[in-house]
């Protein structure tokens, strides 16, 4: 039986679409069985980021209205053998074209299936967002160091404890060193004093995460950058590994730089 | 003597004490209290008029008995009923005194968008974040920061205050007056509490203060401190 992780924030452009690509490709590297599903009806947008936008036939209100059978709607992602599948949300209808009971069935039915559901949520705290969390086991919650982000993560973790799933854990996405350091940006320690539940994970601002997005490829695909290590570091505490946060700080080019640093520091 | 009398009228600086049997039936009673009190009428003197008090011992009045007494004893008649005391109360009117005089803990945090709303004392272990709001008809006392809304008194107890581990507010109201932390220059890192003055100005202050400015607020009992 697998497990339904939805990936929330509130406020929107935060980067849950991103986290969602990303966690779900890092989780299927891994050699799980994932499904994505983008329950964002109306402005679909992980089937772009995924880069699987021209290989779509049904969606999700099909499967749920019984237009189609769920194995139908399901996209294959072909860089993942059998390992990666994408649901995606409907583009023309709205987020009332679906509802709770509707969206805990679809996702109980592919948790006998798949290791892991990753479930994209819109943004807001309406229908859209009932029906992100109605099939979910577990929350994951997504914002920035930003005031007005980390407000809205406060509400979103306030209806998340009325509902019968596990306690959220956090994603703090785009830390900017620069600012954080100048004191301009909230830390990670102010942001998880206010909210209070536990991280999970720290994602540097990267600009090739923009670059990947727009190539429809999530950026754990490229070993090489921050991002993606901190993605990938994700995926792996949600299997249970216990992995050292990510040093921010460094801004370096890896070993190299940090050595001559560390010569530099006695001089 | 063969009967006790059910109805006993004592004089005072303040005017008349009628103390009302509560054994006998209510009947009994008011006809007694008819013949006791008016054929002295000429005693009570037209001019001015005497407030009474009532004690009725062990009984409880009912709204229809307390309504007849009252046309009994009338202004008409130049009698003021100033108060009706009881050594009884109802049960219910016990339990929401208790709950209004009594203290709430509650252990969690109070997130955006989330409203506390407390009958009596909210003693709150825990957090308000921005966005959140805390609420009690009394006082309010946060182990914990205060960063949301908290407004005590809300039914309008301007002697309400609200403590708070680390005071910083987005808002504060105390009965319908209310206060921006944004008003403060320094923010301490002590506990701190706010609180009317008499000016109905909200201020907030270091908690040493309280015991000076609230004494009531003490429960604590006389010679329980060893």
């Amino acid at each position: 039986m697998g497990e339904a992780i939805v990936i929330t924030s509130g406020k929107g452009g935060v980067g849950k679409t991103t986290t969602s690509a990303n966690i779900g490709t890092a989780l299927a590297l891994q050699g799980k069985k994932v499904c994505l599903v983008d329950t964002d009806i109306g402005l679909r947008n992980l089937d772009v980021v995924m880069g699987l936008e021209n290989r779509i036939i049904y969606d999700i209100v099909d499967v749920a209205t019984g237009r189609c059978k769920l194995h139908q709607a399901l996209v294959k992602d072909k860089r993942f053998e059998d390992k990666l599948f994408l649901l995606p949300a409907s583009q023309s209808s709205d987020k009332t074209a679906i509802n709770p009971e509707q969206m805990k069935k679809l996702i109980d039915d592919l948790k006998s299936e798949y290791d892991y559901i990753i479930i994209d949520c819109p943004a807001g705290i309406e229908q859209g967002f009932q029906n992100a969390i109605a099939g979910a086991d577990r929350a994951i919650v997504v914002t920035t160091p930003e005031v007005s982000s980390v407000r809205d993560a406060d509400r979103i973790i306030g209806l998340l404890e009325k509902e019968a799933i596990e306690p959220p854990r956090l994603v703090i996405n785009r830390i900017r060193t620069n600012m954080v350091k100048r004191g301009e940006m909230l830390d990670v320690d102010e942001v998880t004093n206010i909210l209070a539940i536990e991280l999970i994970g720290i994602v540097a601002d990267d600009e090739e995460v923009i670059k990947a997005s727009n190539n429809g490829e999530p950026i754990v695909m490229n070993p090489d950058s921050k991002a993606s290590i901190a993605y990938r570091n994700i995926a792996r505490r949600i299997l249970g590994e216990s992995v050292p946060l990510q040093q921010l700080e460094d801004n370096g080019k890896g070993m190299f730089s940090r050595l001559k640093r560390f010569f530099g520091a006695r001089q | 003597m063969m009967k006790t009398q059910n109805v006993t009228i004592k004089g005072t600086k303040d005017g008349l004490l009628l103390c009302l049997d509560d054994t006998c039936s209510f009947f009994d009673l008011l006809k007694e209290v008819e013949e006791k009190l008016f054929p002295h009428s000429q005693i009570i003197d037209d001019s001015h008029e005497v407030s009474v008090r009532i004690h009725t011992g062990n009984r409880l009045l009912t709204k229809e008995q307390e309504q007849q007494l009252r046309e009994l004893i009338s202004p008409e008649k130049n009698l003021i009923i100033a108060s009706i005391e009881s050594n009884v109360i109802l049960k219910e009117e016990l339990k929401r005194i208790k709950t209004e005089k009594g203290i709430t803990v509650v252990t969690k945090i109070v997130r955006s968008g989330q409203i506390l709303n407390i009958t009596g004392d909210l003693l709150l272990i825990g957090d308000v974040n921005p966005g959140g709001k805390v609420m009690a008809s009394g006082n309010i006392f946060i182990l914990g920061r205060l960063k949301g809304m908290a407004h005590a008194g809300i039914n309008g107890d301007e002697n309400a205050v609200i403590c708070a581990a680390t005071m910083t507010p987005t808002q504060l109201r105390i009965a319908d007056c209310f206060g921006h932390s944004l008003d403060r220059d320094e923010i301490s890192d002590e506990s701190e509490c706010a609180y009317l003055n008499q000016e109905k100005q909200l201020v907030i202050e270091g908690l040493p203060v309280l015991n000076k400015i609230r004494p009531n607020i003490n429960r604590f009992v006389e010679g329980g401190l060893s």
